[in-house]
């Protein structure tokens, strides 16, 4: 606890967009075949310092396969409104979750980046035994404590019930139990995210343990089993309030990404692949009158490619589906980043008018047929995956790595890991910054980027920008 | 509102004051005032529901909610002491316990700065509801039991030559008048706050004004309780 609250905590999207700009961005690795733990890369990105784009620390973890996925942050801007009870709690601790061995990891990361290391963990056993979930995910720090979402339910293949979010004290890290009281018709999950003011979450779902850890299995994909469906809920209350169904055909509802201006009452979702006809997908949903909404909104069309350029599992289609991945809302909701991490696409929109986006900037850079290296001339390896975004919006990074064995199916070569970073121009635009290229240690893929001081997908705010 | 401060020199019924009536009433004002400043008690979130509804009357209405609730939490922690008065000779081991309860609170919260996770459940619609239970929880009516008793005191409302139900009828409104100009305070002192931060000060004075006043708090309740428990045991005297 502090006397005054965090600095890197405000109040508004605008005064974080305000609020100087981060020196080190944390990235996850992962060893894909477990042969090494994973771990936790900082990296300096302050220009203009001798060690800019280099890895200054590295926090090593001490078990194999935990497979580092997501994670966040312990606290946030958030704490500022007098409702979350702590306005105290310092942005310190970093929350990794090993999405297939289960375990969490706590890094802190004080009194320096340079120096973060091993803080608690929490093994897989204790979350099994409180929550009957498994497959942690998404970390938010939310009203009354640290959320976090799951792919699995019980039993050593996660099917054994369906998974949901669990609560862990935002001190102690210790876990607390299950979040929802009503889940209604949600049986998978993915990501998840809130309005807190308005007091609603809304989650999304991927696919069960099954379908996902061994690889993704086609046939499920071709049979429109994977999840398509977007949860709201009331937050407090614990209850799934609506359920939309965007169509079995949209297969993979994966990042969730609401407005962080509170006041206003929308987000986004991407559609990883439309069976149909190979598309990806941009949805909006909003809430009028009490009711939530869903429409598609933007289309990214397959790629045609010649059969020698496609791995064995694309053969048959003759074409690259752009798979939209990750997609990230600048802080002032004005641009939405959509990896298209198929065909090699970075996408800039331009969502002022959240159901019309235009697209705004794109780079190219890899993917399945295309394969464009990068301007300074290195190759770059699969397509851009996790995308992260600077609180003042100048600045978009992102990583390479999808999930150990799909990048093996989509990307058989291989995917040494890779992070790159785009300057935004002052009105849109998008281009790749040629001094910024990491590469990381030999056998680590890399996968979601924490810039230093939050960044646009962790802190959610309680005021509006004015 | 301020009605209670024209009883200052005079006391309830005309009864002449005692020299520390003026003390316990400014004591009571300063509470108001405290709480009330105090960001932790709520006057950001009426900043955040004008700017939410793009309207000052929206920030007028949370600041109401916010006020009916700490005031209902003082009259709850009140009242009963208000009906134990009644019991004139026992006022004695209930001004003691009233103390010792108020110092006991302040040492837990020194001990155990955590605030309770189930606050953090209550819908950002129900602001009267997370008002009356902060207040509560942070033993914010807590603190006017010693200042209450003691006004009781230096009116004289204890003495046992009163009838019973003139005695209660008395504390009663003593009660509601010290939970009254109590809350005139706090919610005076958070609604200029709140008005200045949204009509001119700006979103950063939200997090500049806040300061961690936890064990300041814990201490208050301490300070508060052991000047009324100094003052009880040297009027046995």
């Amino acid at each position: 606890m502090t006397m005054r609250p965090d600095p890197t905590f405000h109040a508004s999207p605008k005064l974080a967009m305000e609020a100087p700009a981060e020196n080190f961005a944390y990235t996850l690795l992962l060893s894909p075949g477990f042969s090494k733990p994973d771990a936790l890369a900082v990296i300096d990105v302050k220009p203009g310092s001798p060690t800019y784009s280099q890895i200054v620390h590295t926090v090593t973890m001490p078990n194999k396969g935990d497979e580092f996925h997501h994670f966040g942050w312990n606290a946030c801007s958030s704490a500022l409104s007098p409702l979350a009870g702590h306005a105290f709690i310092e942005r310190r601790y970093l929350i990794i979750p090993g999405l297939r061995s289960s375990r969490i990891y706590i890094i802190d990361t004080k009194p320096d980046p340079t120096k973060a290391k091993i803080h608690k963990i929490i093994e897989p056993e204790e979350v099994f035994k409180k929550t009957g979930y498994s497959r942690p995910h998404t970390i938010h720090c939310g009203p009354d404590g640290i959320y976090v979402s799951t792919l699995g339910g019980g039993g050593k293949d996660g099917t054994n019930g369906p998974p949901g979010v669990f609560i862990m004290d935002c001190e102690t890290f210790e876990v607390l139990g299950r979040w929802e009281i009503d889940r209604g018709p949600q049986t998978l999950h993915y990501d998840f995210w809130w309005n807190l003011p308005r007091d609603y979450m809304v989650t999304s779902e991927w696919a069960l343990p099954p379908q996902f850890e061994n690889g993704i299995v086609p046939e499920d994909l071709l049979a429109n089993k994977y999840g398509h469906r977007l949860h709201f809920w009331d937050l407090r209350a614990r209850r799934n309030v609506q359920t939309i169904d965007l169509g079995a055909n949209h297969q993979m509802a994966l990042e969730v990404r609401p407005a962080h201006d509170p006041v206003r009452e929308y987000g986004f979702v991407g559609v990883v692949v439309d069976t149909t006809n190979l598309e990806a997908s941009i949805w909006t949903w909003w809430r009028e009158d009490g009711k939530f909404h869903a429409e598609k909104t933007a289309t990214i069309p397959p790629e045609p490619a010649p059969k020698e350029k496609l791995p064995p599992l694309l053969q048959g289609f003759g074409a690259v589906p752009p798979l939209v991945t990750d997609i990230d809302l600048s802080m002032d909701d004005r641009f939405l980043y959509v990896s298209c991490w198929g065909t090699g696409e970075m996408r800039q929109y331009d969502v002022s008018d959240p159901r019309k986006p235009k697209l705004a900037g794109s780079v190219h850079i890899g993917g399945i047929a295309r394969r464009t290296p990068h301007p300074n001339g290195k190759a770059f390896a699969a397509g851009p995956q996790m995308v992260e975004i600077s609180r003042d919006g100048r600045r978009v990074y992102w990583t390479n790595s999808l999930y150990s064995t799909w990048d093996d199916q989509f990307y058989p070569d291989g995917v040494p890991g890779v992070e790159v970073m785009a300057n935004v121009g002052r009105n849109g635009g998008l281009e790749l910054d040629k001094d910024y290229f990491v590469s990381f240690p030999d056998g680590y893929r890399a996968h979601q980027i924490r810039l230093e001081g939050g960044d646009c997908s962790t802190d959610s705010f309680c005021y509006p920008s004015v | 509102m301020f009605d209670g401060l024209l009883l200052l020199p005079v006391g309830l019924d005309g009864m002449p004051a005692s020299p520390a009536l003026g003390w316990l009433w400014l004591a009571l004002v300063a509470s108001g005032l405290y709480h009330g400043i105090n960001p932790g008690m709520g006057w950001p979130l009426a900043v955040s529901a004008g700017l939410l509804d793009k309207s000052p009357r929206a920030l007028f209405r949370a600041l109401w909610a916010l006020a009916a609730g700490h005031l209902l939490a003082t009259l709850l922690v009140l009242l009963p002491f208000a009906f134990l008065l009644v019991l004139a000779e026992w006022q004695r081991p209930i001004q003691l316990g009233a103390s010792l309860l108020v110092i006991g609170f302040g040492v837990y919260r020194l001990i155990d700065r955590r605030h309770p996770r189930a606050l953090a459940r209550i819908p950002p619609t129900q602001l009267a509801l997370w008002s009356f239970a902060v207040a509560i929880a942070h033993g914010a009516a807590l603190m006017l039991v010693p200042i209450y008793l003691g006004l009781c005191q230096a009116l004289e409302l204890d003495a046992g030559h009163e009838a019973a139900g003139a005695l209660m009828k008395a504390s009663l409104a003593m009660a509601v008048m010290v939970s009254l100009v109590h809350v005139t305070a706090m919610v005076g002192a958070g609604g200029c706050l709140a008005w200045l931060v949204y009509r001119y000060l700006g979103l950063k004075f939200v997090s500049r004004s806040w300061f961690n006043l936890d064990a300041v708090w814990a201490i208050s309740l301490v300070l508060v309780g052991a000047v009324a428990l100094a003052f009880n045991l040297v009027s046995w005297r």
